[in-house]
């Protein structure tokens, strides 16, 4: 919760400008491709965001928006292209996967993903949940990590349901237990993979509340969402996917308030 | 549970079953027990050590097997279907003489096999028991830890990837304990039937507790009784299994509604 808070989102944009990216960056992809077989699911797509940017993916299913969100963390392997987080640059080895598996799997602690289908490990309580990952991979002893797991779960309103299994709690619920644990690794960018899209309506809110806050506070994350309204009011940069490039980009204001393409446009209007 | 034996049709049965022992222990001839009695503990005993090393030492080699089937490369995949397919199609009868009587009498045409240190344990027909009945339950159970590590679901292993969680910690903390969980009511039943097939291992001379009951016979010429009476042991141990099981079971998380 320490670092992220500093740039005002307001700066966020500026950043974007390579004078300011040293310091200022907190993940930057260039020229993103991915095929699966024959098909051509991202044909170069890059992206930057400084600390304290909320990044919004939107576009059509199938536009490739997940794949590009699950390349950033090499849970898809990038056919190619470059990943830099916090400065450090993923070494790939020739087919994209990442070279050095060390180093990947510590550069994956700085990035935390929240999940479509939550993802909730099902044997550990919500609490083993939140502490599993402190613990076995960032070696912080028990007793802390638990103190802090039970503040974010008091944070996203879960204190009482600590010892509980993720199947006896609602979808909301859930979200809410995979976000804390999220937060938990303290993470320089957040992921989040449509995390509203398997919640039943009248859950959303909910956990669309606990994102907002997290975006308020200045939180870096990159967010896939189908959540319009929702993507013009936390982001700081709206990036529109379609057949697996960028359509177009820029403040949330003029994507969505003034859109150039006819296909934004029509997508516009279809998702209104 | 007390209260629950004391419905009336429970109080019949119950009598009907004590009717029943008190008739067996009444009128049937236990005079040879008393005899036998030390010979009988030492086959429970050889019965229970052999459960229990063989289900040990077996699912420590189904973990690999069903991995292998699950996620393994073709050139362990074929190897280990190959494998719990052999076990699982041939008598276990077959395997143990073919481990014994084959194995067994290869052995001795190698002198440095005889001459080395293991020679004194493998003129016994302990190891061989073992051997056989281990690799069988690794076959059984390899196949149901192939469908126990497929049925824990992508997302689950895909979330600990993605906080970067090492693959030997993935393994460990992640999916095995989910895939033991959701094996574990098959496992039950496989142990008993384990236990079951101890008594197989008597036709290769060790005296479990089966073997007990084919001297008794040999030597006095009761049949029933011995046969009445191993029946009731081996329900005792199967029901300690079961509820072992119910135990952990109960004990672990509730992973479904």
């Amino acid at each position: 919760m320490s670092s992220a808070q500093s740039a005002p989102k307001a700066e966020a944009n500026v950043a974007d400008t390579a004078a300011h990216a040293d310091a200022e960056e907190a993940i930057r992809v260039i020229d993103l491709h991915k095929s699966f077989g024959n098909l051509k699911v991202l044909k170069g797509v890059s992206l930057t965001a400084a600390r304290g940017d909320v990044v919004a993916i939107i576009g059509g299913s199938g536009s490739g928006k997940s794949t590009m969100l699950r390349c950033i963390n090499f849970l898809e392997t990038p056919t190619s292209g470059r990943i830099i987080v916090g400065g450090e640059e993923v070494a790939m080895k020739p087919d994209g996967s990442p070279a050095k598996p060390r180093q990947i799997e510590r550069i994956r602690t700085r990035l935390a993903m929240v999940f479509q289908s939550f993802n909730l490990w099902t044997h550990r309580t919500l609490l083993e949940n939140v502490i599993e990952v402190p613990i076995h991979v960032l070696k912080i002893p028990k007793r802390e990590a638990t103190a802090r797991a039970m503040e974010l779960l008091e944070r996203v309103g879960l204190a009482e349901k600590h010892a509980s299994y993720p199947a006896f709690l609602s979808g909301g619920q859930q979200q809410r237990a995979a976000i804390a644990r999220a937060l938990a690794v303290d993470p320089s960018v957040m992921l989040f993979d449509e995390p509203t899209s398997a919640l039943d309506p009248e859950l959303v809110g909910e956990v669309l509340t606990v994102i907002r806050d997290l975006a308020a506070e200045g939180r870096t994350m990159i967010l896939v969402t189908h959540e319009m309204k929702f993507a013009r009011e936390v982001a700081s940069h709206v990036i529109y996917l379609s057949e697996g490039r960028i359509e177009e980009e820029g403040p949330p204001e003029e994507v969505f308030g003034n859109p150039k393409s006819e296909r934004l446009q029509q997508f516009l209007r279809t998702v209104a | 549970m007390m209260r629950a034996m004391l419905i009336p049709r429970r109080l019949i049965m119950l009598g009907l079953f004590a009717a029943f022992v008190v008739w067996c222990a009444v009128s049937m001839d236990w005079s040879w027990l008393p005899r036998y009695a030390p010979l009988a503990l030492d086959g429970l005993w050889v019965t229970i050590w052999l459960l229990v090393v063989t289900i040990v030492l077996g699912f420590m080699l189904a973990v690999p097997l069903g991995l292998a089937q699950a996620i393994g490369p073709w050139y362990l995949a074929v190897p280990a279907r190959v494998f719990c397919t052999v076990i699982r199609g041939t008598p276990l009868l077959l395997q143990i003489w073919l481990l014994y009587y084959g194995l067994g009498s290869l052995f001795p045409q190698f002198p440095w096999i005889r001459e080395s240190e293991l020679w004194p344990y493998l003129r016994q027909a302990w190891p061989y028991a073992v051997l056989s009945l281990t690799l069988s339950y690794a076959g059984y159970e390899g196949e149901v830890l192939r469908g126990a590590f497929a049925s824990v679901q992508k997302g689950q292993i895909e979330a600990a990837r993605a906080f970067g969680m090492p693959r030997h910690k993935i393994f460990f903390r992640i999916w095995l304990p989910q895939a033991i969980r959701s094996a574990l009511p098959t496992l039950g039943g496989e142990t008993i039937l384990q236990l079951k097939a101890t008594p197989l291992v008597a036709t290769i001379t060790i005296v479990e507790l089966y073997a007990v009951a084919g001297r008794v016979r040999q030597d006095t010429f009761i049949i029933y009784e011995p046969l009445l009476l191993l029946a009731a042991a081996y329900l005792v141990i199967a029901g300690i299994i079961t509820l072992g099981f119910r135990w952990i079971e109960g004990r672990g998380p509730r992973m479904s509604r």
